[in-house]
This record gives C-alpha cells, sequence and structure tokens, in this order.
C-alpha cells in the first residue's frame, strides 16, 4: 500500500471512476491511484493480464487510464488537476469514424 | 572433415541470423545439414526488428518480372511454412492473409502505379492479379479512408503476419531442427581453403565445409572475401505504432497494417541517410500526416513507439542470389523483402544449399552479375 511521505503545499479535488479523490498538486495520476489503494487498474487488451504501476517513468504503457474522456494516457507522467476525471478498466480503444 | 578438439568445426556456416539467414538456416537445417549460424551482437544493424512485417506481392518486379513470380511463389508457400512453424515450435505467428491494398491519394499516382502492374503482366503473365479500385469500390472495404483517397489498388494474395513471432520462432525452430547459433561473433574474415572455409570471427576461428552469407548489408564487405559480390548500400525507412485500439483494419497496406494486438504500424519512409539508423521529427510528421489524410480516425490514437531500421538495397533492389563459381560450396543470399521471402528462403534456398543442388538456371536473373557493367 502506498503512503505519501511528504505533505504537499496544496491539495487538488479529481475523480477516480466518479469517486471523489484528493491529491497532492503536482502529484502524477500514478500517485493518486496508489495513494487511492489501487495497485492494478486496467488489464491488458492482448492478455488480459491485470496491470497498473510499473516503470513508473514512462516507458512501459502498463498504467494507462482514461483521462477527461482521453483514453491510454500515461497516469505516471501526467500531473493531476483540479477537477479532473480519471477513469481506470478501459481495454482496447475505439477510434470513432468522426469526432 | 574431422571434427577439430575445440568444437569450432561444422558442415555449413551460415553468416547472419535475421529472419534471412534463420530462414536458410531452418531449410537447410530441415534437409539435413548441420549449421552453425554466426551472428553479431546487440548492436547489429538488425532489419529484421525494424520491418513493417508485410509478406507482399502486389507492385514487386515491375522492373525485373522474374522477380514478381519468385515473391508469388515465396507468397503461396507462406501459408505451409507458418503453419509448419506453428507445429513445430508451439508459437503463433498471426499470419493472415485477407488480400492487401495500397492506397492512392492522386489520380496521377494511381495511373502511374496501375501501369507499371499492367507492363508486368504483359511480360509475366504469371503474375499475381492487381485490381483498381476506384474510391467506391475502395470504400466498400476500407469504409474509414478519408475524403482524399481517390482509390487503390487491391491483390488477394498480400498478407501479413508478427514479424517478431516470426524471428523468433526461426530462432526456436533452428534450434529444435539442431542448428548451433553463436552470437557476438562478427565474422572479420574469411579465407577459402582446398575442402572449405577458415573464418576468423570476434569469438575465435572457426572451419566450415561450405559457407552461406545472409548478413544482410555487411555483404557487401564480406562476399568478395568468397569471390562473390553484394553491393548493398543501406535505405533508412521509418515506422511508427499507435496505441493497441479496437481492430478497424483488416487488410494489410502498404504504410498500414493493424497488428493481431491491436496497434497500428504506420509508414514509411525511404531515406538515403548511410548507416545512420536514427529518426527525425520531420520525417515522423510528414508519416503522420499521410496517415491521417488516409484514415482520418488516426488522429485520435496515439502514437507509442516510432523506430528506424536500415533496408538492405542492391543498385536495383531486387535480391542477390548466387553460387560461387569455383571453390567449396559459398553462396550470397541477400534481399530487402525478408519477410515476405523467407518460406522461398527456407524451403528452396535452403534446402538448395543443405543439398548443395544450387537451381542456377532458375536464380541467373538475380546474379550479382547483373550489376557488372555500368
Amino acid at each position: 500500500m502506498a503512503r505519501r511521505i511528504a505533505q504537499p503545499a496544496r491539495m487538488v479535488a479529481l475523480t477516480i471512476d466518479d469517486a471523489r479523490v484528493e491529491a497532492g498538486e503536482g502529484d502524477t495520476v500514478a500517485a493518486a491511484l496508489m495513494l487511492a489503494g489501487l495497485d492494478r487498474w486496467r488489464a491488458t487488451p492482448t492478455s488480459g493480464a491485470p496491470r497498473g504501476l510499473y516503470c513508473g517513468m514512462g516507458v512501459c504503457f502498463d498504467c494507462l487510464v482514461t483521462i477527461d474522456g482521453i483514453a491510454s494516457r500515461q497516469a505516471c507522467l501526467t500531473p493531476v488537476a483540479e477537477g479532473m476525471r480519471v477513469e481506470t478498466g478501459a481495454g482496447k480503444r475505439r477510434l470513432e469514424p468522426k469526432r | 572433415m574431422p571434427q577439430s578438439a575445440t568444437g569450432n568445426d561444422c558442415d555449413l556456416a551460415i553468416v547472419g541470423a535475421g529472419v534471412v539467414g534463420m530462414a536458410l538456416a531452418h531449410g537447410a537445417a530441415g534437409a539435413g545439414a548441420r549449421v552453425t549460424i554466426l551472428d553479431e551482437g546487440d548492436r547489429a544493424f538488425r532489419a529484421s526488428r525494424g520491418n513493417f512485417a508485410l509478406v507482399w506481392v502486389q507492385g514487386k518486379g515491375v522492373g525485373l518480372p522474374p522477380y514478381a513470380r519468385w515473391t508469388l511463389g515465396s507468397s503461396d508457400l507462406w501459408p505451409g511454412f507458418a503453419a509448419e512453424l506453428e507445429a513445430e515450435t508451439g508459437r503463433r505467428l498471426h499470419y493472415d492473409r485477407p488480400g492487401g491494398v495500397d492506397v492512392a491519394l492522386d489520380e496521377a499516382e494511381l495511373e502511374e502505379r496501375f501501369s507499371g502492374v499492367e507492363r508486368l503482366h504483359n511480360a509475366e503473365p504469371r503474375a499475381a492479379a492487381v485490381e483498381k479500385l476506384d474510391r467506391r469500390r475502395l470504400q466498400k472495404l476500407l469504409p474509414q479512408i478519408g475524403p482524399d483517397v481517390v482509390g487503390g489498388t487491391w491483390c488477394a494474395a498480400d498478407a501479413h503476419v508478427n514479424s517478431l513471432r516470426l524471428f523468433d520462432a526461426l530462432h526456436e525452430a533452428a534450434r529444435l531442427r539442431g542448428a548451433a547459433y553463436r552470437p557476438n561473433a562478427r565474422v572479420e574474415s574469411i579465407e577459402p581453403l582446398a575442402d572449405g572455409f577458415r573464418l576468423v570471427t570476434q569469438a575465435g576461428e572457426m572451419r566450415a565445409r561450405r559457407v552461406a552469407l545472409a548478413a544482410g548489408l555487411d555483404n557487401a564487405r564480406l562476399a568478395p572475401m568468397l569471390g562473390l559480390s553484394a553491393p548493398v548500400k543501406p535505405e533508412r525507412g521509418q515506422v511508427m505504432v499507435t496505441e493497441k485500439v479496437q481492430p478497424f483494419l483488416r487488410h494489410p497496406m502498404s504504410g498500414f497494417r493493424q497488428t493481431d494486438e491491436g496497434g497500428v504500424m504506420i509508414g514509411y519512409s525511404n531515406e538515403d541517410r548511410g548507416y545512420d539508423s536514427g529518426q527525425d521529427w520531420r520525417t515522423m510528421a510528414r508519416i503522420a500526416a499521410n496517415a491521417v489524410r488516409v484514415f482520418p480516425q488516426l488522429a485520435q490514437a496515439r502514437i507509442v513507439r516510432a523506430w528506424a531500421a536500415l533496408r538492405v538495397m542492391s543498385p536495383d533492389g531486387y535480391p542477390i542470389y548466387e553460387r560461387a563459381g569455383s571453390g567449396p560450396p559459398a553462396y550470397v543470399v541477400t534481399c530487402h523483402s525478408g519477410v515476405t521471402l523467407a518460406a522461398a528462403h527456407a524451403r528452396i534456398l535452403g534446402t538448395a544449399i543443405a543439398r548443395d543442388a544450387w537451381p542456377t538456371e532458375d536464380l541467373a536473373p538475380f546474379s550479382a552479375r547483373r550489376f557488372a557493367h555500368g
């Protein structure tokens, strides 16, 4: 279970799968997910195996989430923002013919 | 030849362990040769790791009709070859042959391409059938094409495969067939002896009764040591791949294919940059802009990786297949379509090398002698 080791100067509010959570300003979405008690938050579209934070530095693409409606974003590289909507559990993304 | 105390003697040495060398090894080992494959290390230029994974027929051989037949022949061997490799190794290659499309963004381009197809068919009636599709017919196959696409060409023989799985399966199958793989053994020199060759490698010296060169770009350096010639040069290509998305693209295309796992591969470039296998954002941006014209919805997809690799190009772009005219058996095999031709390389050339029954007449169009004058 993740544990915060330094108190942030300011907190922001976001939602993870519609549940309201608080995170420190400057935290990554991955940190917010870990602090919310999640350690795996999607299944790979290839094998269905569970995935969460792995490399933590933008290389492995294991930590993908949907952020503000945009799928397949890297939780480990995206800073939280006030009012952000994070959704977990998305599989293969569908490209809409028109947007 | 008696076995040496160090075990450094072998029957057939294959230089190069990319898809070309491993296909030869698979075929030759299957036909009874005792094969040792000599490879470079991790820093080798490795076209096999960067290719687009098409098993592609249409458009091939317009300038050399025998190449159209050779390519179609390999394409027709592919289903059995894939099934054999899968059964042998337990690995899945994700080979699929749903027919392929090459789209065009302007009429002149489409006309020019199709007139090449017609010229080829006049010269070689047995070349694969290629059909011209207008926009309406193309839309039935590919409903997602953007408004700039005017039409395309269709060939039922075109296929694709997961080429990294192919590469892995070839290594595994060669191992199961008793071939010895020696990495970090770059060949520095080869010297013909009365009854074979002495090879000086990074990992020491060895002797081989016969040698087949499949070293890609390094064939240019090695072939003259065997009295052969392989004037190949690098041509850089850049490719990118999107995140995994829901299947929307069933047909492999020149420059597009959706992999079995969902990523969309987007290509490509043809660049003369010497041995620089790096990338540049201008080329990537051009590739991406073109991709979005063909499939506007790709603009929503995230690119997760991009890479470059060096094609192995002869002066006319066609393969070089040759047996040395004198001395112990020595061969050179080099091409830039190692995936498409893998089945022919394994089944036809690998077997021919194992039996030293080189089909000289059939392969005459691919001799490097065609570059001798001019």
